[in-house]
This record gives structure tokens, sequence and C-alpha cells, in this order.
């Protein structure tokens, strides 16, 4: 493992493997309920290149999380992935056995959970479950274990000395920096993040967000970061992907969405920003709240809550339209009409 | 068993009561009882327990003798006049077992309801005030909870001669309250920190009100699963003295059966009735309450597991890190 | 007749300086934000104010009167009425197991015990569609379960109006909500302050959000203020480094896109025996000898606008982030 460490820190810079890491297509994950099927996920498709930083944005609900469980095959009854494939460097993780995915997870594709303290074992040092990580996935020499542990702290800006501390001892951006540093123990080639940095205050934000993006320029991997904080992840992301009701509403350049975002969700999830600086104007949000995913609406699912919304949103599916270098999910979008109209 | 909540399951877990103007109580007992129904265990646990009741209610209905009366053939096995044969005493074994299980279910039930309103007591008020009051409590608390119960109820029984059934009943409560009142400290620990408590101080409210309304309708769950425990252990319990004789022998019990049974080596001189019955019969009673348990441990999991939902936002559903049986 | 808070004092739990030497002051009709970080001391002073915690030293105003001279349990529901509190967490701030209509009962059947029942139901309504919830008795009726994170919030709010407040304490109210709820209540907060003529202490961490709905910023750091002033004013020329931090912080989407390395870890404050000097000098790139010996005291330097650091009270220009 230590050799094939070093010549992945060497290929660094721009990614490392060739061709795209994450092949999505049309991946659907629903659960039963008393009141029927609700479709979480529909029909997501999207590629991730390799050292690509993709941003999903949305509310609560929208099933930005459960794809993400999805992707990383951790889904659990009731939940079910029925539908579509999950292509990771060219191996479809959905045929996959618990056994083969056990090779790839950690080592190739890891996953960063959303609240650092109910990931960490409480009872257990850091080093522990480092430690306990490893072993699970073949490294049996103390030394290495060791020098591999205080290698990640580096990485992420903690002093070794808390390999030996328990969670409850660190701040939260602490503890949040260490499930980064478990992320990155075998430097794998996706690093999948859940909201790492919802409970943390904004300066530490900041500093985390510096910091993975820092350690993405040196190690090369490609990052999938969830979050419903869409300005947060705009500063640094590549393409950002705008999650509706289970469904993709927008996905692009991240600087295509922000500057004229063409979903009339996206244009009111960014008018829900209050801004520190520049006039003080009076907003609005978004009224109103998504869909029951029991019994969505026939149409368009942003309908019932759209500001622009015309009778033929109602009636059929919506594709997504291309429109310049965005997928769009909108009708107007479809007919060339930007949202601005 | 994954969690869904609110949203997807459409309305609140049942077994939850809610005293006070908002909810009427048979709403709650509706509930309780179609949860009961759709689970089988507790169902056939409900059911068992009914036809108890049943019998300590109405025993004539269905044995037409005395269980006390000496007047038919001594150690009679088996037969049409008697479905369970006769003691050495010449009783119907039959009406004494029916008849018994008025004592041991009295005793099972009160025991069971005062051990649990005194762990609620002990317990609740432990937990909520803390400081010094919890010391105290648990200081009395943990004494009786580390005195081996049997050899003490041995001891103070055997000081009180020809103890009644509320006597049993009393002893009983006081060296049995322990465990369920542990069980709640800990419970009300685990809720006193919660928002909605601090937001009821807050609003103004008294203490009492605060254990009394807030708190206990979240622990219905708890509270009757430690009913029911107790109320089997307290069966075992009132049998186990009774066998060795240190209650009333004359009363009509399952207990006091395998008193007399044993006195008269039931076993050795082939007069397996009088010893197994009421014994198959305490292990009946007990699966009963056993079973309703399990009923209540399955409903209080959502129930108490549904106010620290686990995602910070939204409705979402849970998705953990167990495979699933995939469609594929 | 204006409603003055003035607290001088320290909480000190096993020597814990969470809140040290604080003196603000809120009047009628405001909304003052107090900002700052978890450990700031913010919601030690909301739980002060609600009289959940006692202040080690000083004194709490209320109409010009003090606080720890309200014994009887009439007054103190009296205060408790005029000063309710709205709490951070949507999901564990109302009981699962009644109607939402319970504690907006309670509430009132506490307070204003003169009303009837037929009374009281009518208020409930009344509150409700006040804070947006309609149709009222459509959503009175419902489980908290069956209510957004955002309803609920509204909940709180409306459950605080019931009861006449002067002031509304609302602790974190939108940090646990999606973003494009959050303007939705911060809104309601505006329109309870124009409308309903109540007063707001709103403590956030987000100081955009702050800029928002507050008259009126207070940026706390440590246990103490570190800057206070007319919000546009703090903004548009913070003084202290702190303030400049959390505005450097601060991530907009619609100012340009840049990742600069900032050198600042995000590491809570020291606040368990703390010496005496700046406690914000470990971060500070400012920092000279004297912060390190002497706790800057708040000082007006113009109208309103106060700040507590050594080297802007010197008159120095301050340019740390």
């Amino acid at each position: 493992m230590r050799t094939g460490q070093t010549e992945r820190l060497d290929t660094g810079l721009a990614g490392r493997t060739s061709g795209p890491v994450l092949e999505i297509r049309d991946l659907s994950v629903s659960y039963q309920t008393k009141r029927g099927t609700v479709r979480a996920v529909e029909d997501v498709s999207f590629d991730l290149a390799s050292g690509e930083f993709l941003g999903i944005v949305g509310e609560s609900g929208c099933g930005k999380s459960t794809l993400l469980f999805g992707i990383a095959q951790l889904l659990s009854a009731p939940a079910v992935l029925d539908g579509g494939s999950v292509m990771f460097e060219g191996v479809n993780l959905v045929n996959l056995s618990e056994h083969q995915l056990a090779s790839i997870r950690w080592k190739k594709m890891s996953l960063v959970m959303q609240s650092a303290m109910n990931a960490l074992n409480p009872v257990k040092t850091i080093g522990a479950q480092f430690t306990d990580a490893m072993r699970a996935h073949g490294v049996s020499s103390k030394a290495e274990i060791t020098e591999r542990s205080v290698e990640v702290l580096r990485m992420v800006g903690i002093d070794p000395v808390h390999l030996r501390s328990y969670p409850h001892q660190l701040s939260g951006g602490m503890r949040q920096r260490s499930m980064i540093a478990m992320a990155m123990l075998f430097t794998p080639d996706l690093v999948m993040m859940d909201e790492p940095t919802s409970a943390l205050d904004v300066v530490a934000q900041r500093s985390l967000m510096v910091q993975i993006k820092e350690l993405q320029q040196q190690l090369g991997f490609a990052i999938i970061f969830v979050t419903h904080d869409m300005s947060l992840v705009s500063h640094f992301s590549d393409r950002l992907m705008v999650m509706y009701a289970g469904q993709v509403a927008e996905l692009g350049a991240t600087r295509s969405v922000f500057d004229t975002p063409r979903h009339p969700y996206s244009a009111g999830l960014l008018d829900a920003f209050p801004s520190i600086r520049g006039p003080k104007v009076p907003l609005t949000g978004i009224p109103g709240s998504p869909p029951d995913l029991a019994r969505p609406p026939q149409g368009c699912r942003f309908a019932p809550r759209c500001p622009k919304v015309q009778d033929r949103c109602k009636t059929g599916p919506v594709q997504l339209y291309h429109v310049e270098d965005v997928l769009v999910r909108c009708l107007r979008a479809g007919n060339g009409v930007s949202s601005g109209d | 068993m994954a969690i869904l909540t609110g949203a997807a399951l459409g309305e609140p877990a049942p077994g939850v009561a809610e005293p006070g103007g908002q909810v009427h109580a048979g709403q709650a007992i509706g509930r309780i009882w179609r949860a009961i129904r759709s689970n089988k265990k507790a169902f056939a646990g409900a059911i068992l327990l009914a036809i108890f009741a049943f019998l300590a209610i109405f025993p004539w209905v269905i044995a037409h003798d005395s269980p006390e009366a000496e007047i038919y053939g001594r150690s009679l096995g088996p037969s049409a006049a008697h479905w369970l044969g006769t003691t050495s005493y010449g009783q119907d074994l039959f009406a004494q077992a029916v008849w018994g299980t008025r004592e041991t279910l009295i005793i099972a039930v009160v025991s069971g309801a005062l051990s649990t309103f005194l762990s609620v007591i002990m317990g609740l008020a432990a937990g909520y005030l803390g400081g010094v009051a919890d010391a105290v409590l648990n200081f009395i608390t943990d004494v009786l909870l580390v005195v081996p119960t049997f050899p003490l109820l041995i001891i103070i029984v055997a000081y009180l001669p020809g103890i009644g059934v509320p006597g049993l009943i009393a002893v009983l409560v006081v060296t049995g309250y322990s465990y369920g009142a542990r069980q709640l400290r800990a419970q009300t620990l685990s809720v006193r920190s919660r928002d909605y408590l601090e937001a009821a101080r807050v609003r103004g409210e008294r203490s009492i009100y605060v254990i009394m309304v807030e708190i206990i309708p979240s622990m219905t769950s708890l509270i009757v699963a430690t009913f029911l425990g107790t109320a089997v252990y307290n069966v075992l319990a009132a049998a186990g003295l009774q066998f060795l004789g240190l209650g009333n022998p004359d009363s009509v019990s399952w207990g006091t059966m395998l008193y007399w049974a044993q006195n008269n080596e039931a076993l050795q001189t082939d007069q397996y009735m009088w010893a197994l019955v009421p014994g198959a019969l305490i292990g009946l009673l007990g699966a009963a309450f056993a079973l309703l348990n399990y009923a209540f441990d399955e409903i209080s999991n959502p129930a108490l597991a549904r106010v620290p939902i686990t995602r910070t936002r939204g409705l979402n559903p849970v998705v953990r890190r167990l495979r699933a049986n995939r469609a594929d | 007749m204006t409603r003055h808070f003035r607290i001088g004092g320290g909480l000190h739990r096993k020597t814990l300086h969470a809140v040290d030497d604080v003196s603000l002051e809120i009047g009628e009709r405001e909304i003052v934000a107090l900002a700052g970080e978890s450990g700031s001391g913010k919601s030690t002073i909301a739980r002060l104010l609600a009289r959940i915690y006692q202040p080690t030293a000083g004194e709490i105003y209320f109409q010009g009167k003090p606080l720890s001279g309200v014994r009887s349990r009439a007054d103190m529901l009296r205060y408790r009425s005029d000063v309710p509190m709205v709490f951070q967490d949507p999901f564990g701030s109302i009981n699962p197991v009644f109607r939402v209509s319970h504690g907006v009962h309670r509430s009132l059947k506490l307070h204003r015990p003169e009303l009837s029942a037929a009374e009281r139901t009518e208020e409930a309504k009344r509150v409700f569609d006040i804070v947006g919830l309609s149709p009222a008795a459509d959503v009175l009726n419902r489980y908290p379960h069956e209510l957004s994170g955002g309803q609920r919030q509204r909940v709180g709010f409306a459950q605080a109006l019931a009861m006449r407040p002067k002031l509304i304490l609302a602790d974190e109210p939108v940090s646990m909500l999606d973003v494009s709820i959050r303007i939705g209540l911060l809104n309601l907060m505006k329109q309870l302050r124009d409308d309903q003529g109540v007063s707001i202490l709103y403590i956030t961490h987000d100081i955009a959000s702050a800029r928002y709905v507050a008259d009126r910023l207070i940026v706390m750091y440590a246990g103490q203020i570190a800057e206070a002033g007319p919000v546009e004013d703090v903004l548009a020329a913070p003084k202290h480094p702190y303030t400049q931090l959390l505005l450097s912080a601060v991530p907009d989407p619609k100012a340009e896109l840049s990742v600069d390395a900032s050198s600042d870890r995000g590491e809570p404050p020291r606040v368990i025996d703390p010496t005496p000097g700046c406690r914000f000098r470990w971060r500070c790139p400012l920092a000279i000898t004297d912060c390190a010996n002497i706790t800057p005291a708040l000082q007006e330097l113009s109208t309103n606008h106060g700040v507590a650091c050594l080297v802007a009270q010197a008159g120095a220009e301050v340019k740390a982030f």
C-alpha cells in the first residue's frame, strides 16, 4: 500500500485516472411507506471527471443525501435502489457483492457524514478509529498505521497529539476535520461529503472549506459535496447540481448556474440569501414547501411554487433540456427562454 | 428497522397516551388496541391475559366444584368428572386451578401497578430534580437494587408468619420497584435536556406540571413495559414464596397448590397433574405478560426514538449502513 | 417608556466565564442582533434574560425595575409573559406528544387567566394567523411531526405572541432551517416588530441574516462584547478585528469567487480561567503588547458605535482581515 500511495501522490495535481471517475445513469431510489411508494430520487444522471468538485444543492427532502447513499451502495430497507447504474471507474457498483464493494470502499471511494459527533465513535480515541479503518482494509503493521494516521491529521491541520483524544474533547471544527482525515487514509479517487459543515460556525466553516479545496488540489481526488447552502459551495465547486423533489433541476458549470440560473428554483435559492454587502433589499424566499413524494404533482414538480408557472407546466413530465452548457429541467428553458424573463 | 419519521408514518405512534384537553382517552386506547392487534405476539398475549382475567373474575362459570372442599376421592387421575384429577385431600384440581387464578392475578396486577407507581415517582423525581434530591432517592433505590430480592423476601416474610395477600403485595412492591426506577430515571435524564422542557419552564410552568404533563406521556411505553415486567417477576416471586410455605397455606392460589403438592410428594407418588398444572399456569401467565411486553417494546421504539430525529432538517427518510434486500 | 437591560455579570460554572461584564440595552420596537460564534456567550445571555440562569454579578433591569426584585410567582409570571423565548431547534422545542395547540393554550392559561375557553381558542387562532399558519383552526389540530421545520418555528413565535410580550428572545431561530425558508421567518420577525410593536433579541451566528433583520448589532467574542452599534454602521465600517474576520468569512454568492487561504483556523476562544487581556489576541494579527495585559472595555468611538479594542481605541486604522 505504501508504494501505491506514493505513486498516487506523485501523479497528484489535476486528477489521477483518465476518464470519468463516476458515471451515474438514471439512478432512482424509492421506498415503501404506508401511503405508497415514495420516489426519493428519480432518474438522476451525471458524470464526474477525475479531480472535479461537484456541489449538489437543495432543500431538505430533495433527495440529495439519499442520492449520495445510493451511489455509495449504503441504502438500507425500506429504501431501495430501483433503477439505474453507478459506474465507478468503469465498474457498475450496483451489481457488486458486499465483498467486492469492501475492496473499493474507503480505498477508492470514501464518505464523510453530516455530523461528526454522530459518525465518530464516542468511546474510542481518534487514533483507535483510524486504526480500525485501516485494519479493516488490510493494513496490519502498527508502524504503518501510526505513520499514516499522523500524516492525514497533519494534512487537515490537526496536531497529531490528538490521536489520543476522544471526540468529545475536540471542537466541532476539529471533529469534522478528523472525519475528513479518516476519509483520506487511503487517498481515494472520490470523496463524498454530506453537509460536512452544517454544524459549524461561519468562521470554522470557511476554514474547513478552504482546507478541503487545498487537499483536493494537492491530492487530486474528485469531490461530491452535498449541502443546502448554495453560496457556501459555489465558491469552491467546478460544477453545481441543483436538486428538487428527487430530480435534477439544473446542472452545469458553477459560474453559469450562479450568474444566470435558468431554473426558477435555482433563481429562488440564490435570492434567498441576504447579502452583507450592497443595498438591503426585501427578499421573499420561496414560499410553500416541497411536494409530497408519495404523490408527486403531475407535471413539473416545482409548478405549485413557481413564480413563472404556465399552464403547460402542470401536464406531463418535464425533461432536462440543454441550454448552452447547462442542463435545465424547465419548459421555459427548453424553449430557449431563460429564467430572467 | 429503518426509522421513518412522521410524514411517512402519517400519524403519531400508538401507545402514546395524551392526557388533558386535546385528545380523548378513547382515541389513545383505540390506538393502543390497534397496535396490539397488528402485532401477533402481543395479540396472543392479550388473548391469554383476557382468558386469565375472565377466570379470575368469573371462576364459577367454568369450575363448578368448590376448590377447598375435600369431598372427592383422593388422588384420582384425570377423568370426565375431574378434568385434572384430585389432590391427596380430595379436592378437585381443576377447581383449584381456576379459582387460584384470582389470587395470583391480583398479586400480579396490584403489585405490578403499585411497584410501577413507586418506580415512576422515585425515578422521575430523581431524574428531573437532580442534585440532592437525586442523590438521596438514588441512594435508596440503589441499596434496594443491590440487595438480592428473593432472599430478602424470604427473610421479611419469615418474620411475618401467616402473611396474607396484602402483606405479600407490600413486600413485593418495596423490594421490587428499584429496577424500574433506575430505568425511568435514566430515561428522564435523557429527556430532560430537550428543548421543549426548557420551553415549558420558560413559559412559567411549575416543576410538578412539567413532570406530569410534559415528561410522563413521552415515557408511557416505558412505564407500561415496566409494569408488565414487574408483574411477571412478582408472579414468580409470590409463587415462589408460597411454595416455600411462607404465604398463607390455606389460601387458594397456584403457589399454594405447589406447596401442598410438594408437601404430599406429588411427583413421587405419580400425581403429576398436581405439581405440573400450577407450574404450567404460572408459566402461561408470565408468558402472557411477556408477549404483551414485546408489543410495547416495538411500539415504544418509534415513539421514544421519534423525538431525537436524526436529521436536523426536514423529514428525510433515514438510510443506514446496512445492505438492503435489493430488487435485483 | 423604554425597556432597558443592563447586565454586568459573569456566569461561573467551574470558572467558565460564559459572560463577563456585558452591558447592553434593548429599546422598544427594535430588533437587536447578538452575533458571535459558539462559545461566545450569546446563548447564555438569552438564558440570563429568560431567567433560566441567575447572573453571578450585575443586574438586569426590565422597564426600569431590577429583576432581582421579582420574587412572587405572580410577578415572575408577568415577567415571563413579557419576555418569552423562542428556541433554536424546531424538532426539539415542541413536545411531540401533543398537538401544536397545546403550547399556545398553556401559555394563554398561565398568563391570561381572565380569558374563557372560547376566548382562548379565538386567541390561539389569531396568533397563528399572524405568524402565517393558515388556516389556523386546521394547523392547530396538527401534531408537530406533521409540520415542516419552518412551520414549527412559526408555532414557537405564535406561542410567544400569545402572551402579549414586550420582548421576544429568539435564540438562533433560523439556524436549523433551510436557507430558503429562513427568509420567511426573518420577514416574520420584521413584521412582528412593525405591526405588533414587539422588540426582539435575535441571537445568531449568521451576520447576513442579522443585517437583514436587525436595527442594531452586537458582536460578542468569548463572553464579552467586541463591537456594538447600528447594524449598517458596524457592517460598513467594522472596527474590531473580530468583526472584520466574521465579515470576511461570510460566503456571499454575489461576490467574486475567490479562494484565499485564511490563516485563521476557527478555533473557539478560551473562556475557562481566562487571564486578563483581550481574549481575541491569539487570533488577532494586530495584537500589541498591551493587548495581553489590559482587557479592553467597550468604548464609543462614533455615535452609538462602541468597540472594545485597544488598537481601535488608540485611533489606529484597523484592517485585520
